[in-house]
């Protein structure tokens, strides 16, 4: 368990950098580390820099906590781990949450005083059950209110504040009954206490439920920090820099520092860091995580950018048009806020259930109350009988049921490669009947793949060409062409053509290979490569998309499972046609807007549907957070990756249906743990009715109920 | 029953020593990293004095 991690006090606090007496400590992300050499490598690597004072790796985390004297940078301390064999990447301290977790601590501490006082209240109510009789027992029942009045005050504190917190909003949550519980539990058997009048006394009652609910309550906290924690770790990863072309020459600045009218130098294989228009430079943009394209256009001086486009082969100069918060993907995001309105209507589980049951019990004991004292005259009696039902069905089991089970179905899909960000996300999740998936970036890796070439010299004249140019078709190209055995034919004078291709000499001849209108191929609307020789007519090199490992398995996956899959995409009708025949998905469009994607997704869930939509890109954001649950890879954008509920953190999509099982499972198992709790109560509530409740007996009911829950949620963990 | 005097405190002196040192390790980061502290045993420059 990550339990009270990230309390390392420098983690998060970058600290001021005033002169080179304080120093900001480095963070880096360590994401395969897994045993003791890892941790020992990591830690000596780090050690051997110069300028290295301490460096301490966190394994749960995955990270480690450098401290410098301020002459070595985190870049240089990445290069040194990849030369040791582990990839590390720099965290952007600024985007992690600042300050260690205040929050779990504090929660294992009333924890820890809850579970001490309730050990040794428990060992004189044992004394006490067991017979001990007079003076004795009133002086067990004094050291016991002596322990535990304090310690409840003390470990109590989160219920009784959650119940005023609900009473002030006129509602009655869980905490009400758990608060009124616990405070009358102690007033009265205090009251006991100190009258020495011979009642029962329920301090170890109150305790004991004090202890369980906050061990449930931890439950909770520490899946979400988990989660929370890993994403904000994401989107520490995307450190977003640009270059300024100032005054004095290149310099680095955060993107959101860039101002309109600033000129930015963006380099082949960079994403672009805000809205603008090309000065200088000719390219190939790689559009597909803004609207699903999967080809490559070209972009000439005067042609308009955005942010969140990747260029690939040119450098480019660009004047800033938009920046921040401005910038078409920006606004693009704020579509999001708008969208989520599926998840706010959802009412968890647990919420549902304690929603039947605080009005239940808080009638049923009043009920007892009133019966008792108008049968036999005697208030103090009465509600002594009311406290047993309230103690007796208190929601020890409830407060443990989901908790319990979402930390051990989250656990597991951590292990399988997914990162579950919300509470309530495995919930939905479980109430799926169709999936909606993204096709570039998603189905496809982007990449593009050969269909099919032309083989010898040519091959080999083309190979030679490829070679020169970092534009993706191209060096699949090259892949192929290795894969099939060829060497490279001697071409000279080889030089890439922005936006175009790549040209050079063989033999004395000119040859090209790139885009039709380059290599005077004729342009028939699928993806394709031209190669061309002089004195030969063009050769068509046809591009195919490669599918996601697991692509067809997942596909298959749910289909098998009973949901129903459908393809949305914002690329060309012809290309989304292919994939969904390659994968045999029957519902497929294309040419779709954002705004388009979350029509759709609305009239399905006006048909009734609940919808999972698995997407990358930023023309997915709006439809991940309008569907009804939603999966993003962790390969797509920040945007996209904040606006789903589960992240796909491998790139194996054949988690997806196994997930889709798991959370079915998980939705059981949390229904089947608040029958078995229920189940507890509907033995217990007529014994405590008839006020022949004991203290040993609720401390026997609550344990085993409690402890049946978890079992029962533990074996969904392996 | 006289033994009582002594018992009685004896158990709570036990208590609040267990009490003390859960207190102890929450407040010297022994629960920070529960994965990597179970490797770390094994090494020979195990170091078991997390940073705060």
């Amino acid at each position: 368990m990550t339990a009270a991690a990230c309390a390392c006090g420098g983690i998060a606090a970058q600290r001021p950098q005033t002169g080179a007496t304080v120093l900001p400590d480095i963070l880096i992300h360590l994401p395969t580390i897994h045993c003791a050499t890892c941790i020992a490598t990591a830690e000596r690597t780090l050690g051997a820099e110069p300028g290295v004072l301490s460096a301490r790796v966190n394994l749960s985390l995955k990270r480690a906590l450098v401290t410098t004297d301020g002459t070595i940078g985190a870049t240089e301390l990445c290069t040194a781990l990849e030369r040791a064999g582990l990839p590390a990447h720099p965290l952007d301290t600024g985007r992690l949450a600042t300050g260690p977790d205040a929050g779990a601590r504090d929660l294992l501490l009333r924890i820890g005083v809850a579970g001490f006082a309730m050990m040794n209240v428990m060992l004189l109510s044992v004394a006490v059950w067991s017979g001990a009789s007079d003076a004795t027992r009133d002086l067990f029942h004094l050291i016991s209110a002596a322990i535990a009045v304090p310690a409840i005050a003390y470990s109590a504190r989160p219920f009784l504040a959650g119940a005023v917190r609900s009473l002030r909003a006129g509602r009655l949550g869980m905490d009400v009954p758990i608060a009124l519980a616990i405070l009358l539990a102690t007033l009265m058997s205090a009251a006991e206490a100190l009258s020495g009048a011979g009642g029962h006394a329920w301090f170890e009652a109150a305790l004991s439920l004090t202890f369980f609910l906050l061990a449930g309550r931890y439950l909770d906290l520490s899946c979400r920090r988990a989660a929370r924690s890993a994403a904000a770790e994401l989107s520490a990863l995307d450190v977003a820099t640009a270059t300024r072309i100032g005054a004095a020459g290149p310099e680095a600045v955060r993107s959101d520092a860039l101002l309109p009218g600033d000129l930015i130098r963006v380099l082949p294989g960079q994403r672009l860091p805000a809205d603008g228009e090309i000065v200088e430079g000719e390219t190939d943009i790689d559009r597909a995580a803004m609207t699903g394209e999967t080809l490559p256009v070209a972009a000439a001086p005067g042609d308009a950018v955005a942010a969140g486009e990747t260029n690939l082969t040119g450098a480019l100069v660009v004047r800033v048009t938009r920046a921040g918060q401005d910038t078409q993907l920006a606004r693009l995001a704020a579509l999001v806020a708008t969208a989520e309105t599926a998840r706010s209507r959802h009412v968890s589980l647990a919420d549902r259930a304690g929603g039947i049951y605080a009005p239940l019990v808080h009638v049923l004991s009043a009920a007892a109350f009133v019966a008792w004292w108008a049968l036999s005259g005697d208030a103090w009696h009465a509600l002594g009988i009311a406290i047993a039902v309230l103690i007796i069905t208190c929601p020890c089991a409830l407060g443990l049921a989901v908790p319990a089970v979402s930390v051990a179905a989250s656990g597991r899909l951590f292990r399988r490669g997914l990162l579950v960000k919300s509470a309530t996300a495995l919930e939905r999740l479980a109430e799926v009947d169709v999936v909606v998936f993204d096709k570039t970036g998603t189905l496809t890796t982007g990449t593009p793949a050969i269909a099919d070439a032309p083989q010898g010299t040519d091959l080999r004249v083309a190979l030679g060409l490829a070679e020169g140019s970092d534009h993706p078709a191209a060096r699949a190209l090259a892949a192929h062409a290795r894969r099939a055995g060829e060497s490279p034919a001697p071409v000279e004078h080889r030089r890439e053509v922005p936006g175009q291709g790549v040209e050079g000499t063989w033999q004395g001849r000119r040859v090209r290979l790139g885009r039709a209108s380059f290599t005077g191929g004729s342009d028939d609307g699928t993806s394709a490569l031209w190669l061309a020789i002089d004195g030969q007519a063009p050769h068509r090199i046809r591009l195919a998309e490669t599918l996601r490992d697991g692509a067809s398995d997942a596909v298959a996956g749910l289909r098998a499972a009973g949901v129903r899959v459908m393809l949305l995409s914002g690329d060309g009708a012809g290309a989304v046609a292919e994939i969904a025949a390659r994968l045999g998905i029957a519902d497929a469009r294309g040419g779709l807007l954002p705004a388009d994607k979350v029509a759709a997704l609305d009239s399905l869930a006006a048909d009734g549907h609940r919808v999972l939509m698995v997407g990358d890109g930023l023309n997915d954001t709006a439809a991940l957070a309008a569907a009804h649950a939603s999966i993003a890879p962790h390969s797509g954008l920040d945007a996209a990756r904040s606006a789903a509920d589960i992240v796909l953190l491998g790139q194996d999509l054949s988690v997806v249906p196994e997930a889709l099982a798991l959370a079915r499972l998980a939705r059981r198992r949390m229904a089947q743990n608040l029958w078995l709790a229920a189940a507890y109560n509907v033995v217990a509530i007529p014994v405590a009715l008839m006020g022949a409740a004991t203290p040993l007996l609720a401390a026997l009911a609550m344990s085993t109920s409690s402890i049946t829950v978890s079992l029962n949620a533990v074996r969904l963990g392996r | 029953m006289n033994i009582l005097v002594f018992l009685i405190p004896v158990s709570l002196f036990l208590g609040f020593l267990g009490l003390g040192a859960f207190m102890w390790s929450l407040r010297h980061a022994q629960y920070d990293d529960m994965e990597g502290a179970r490797h770390r045993i094994l090494s020979d420059r195990n170091d078991d004095h997390p940073a705060r």
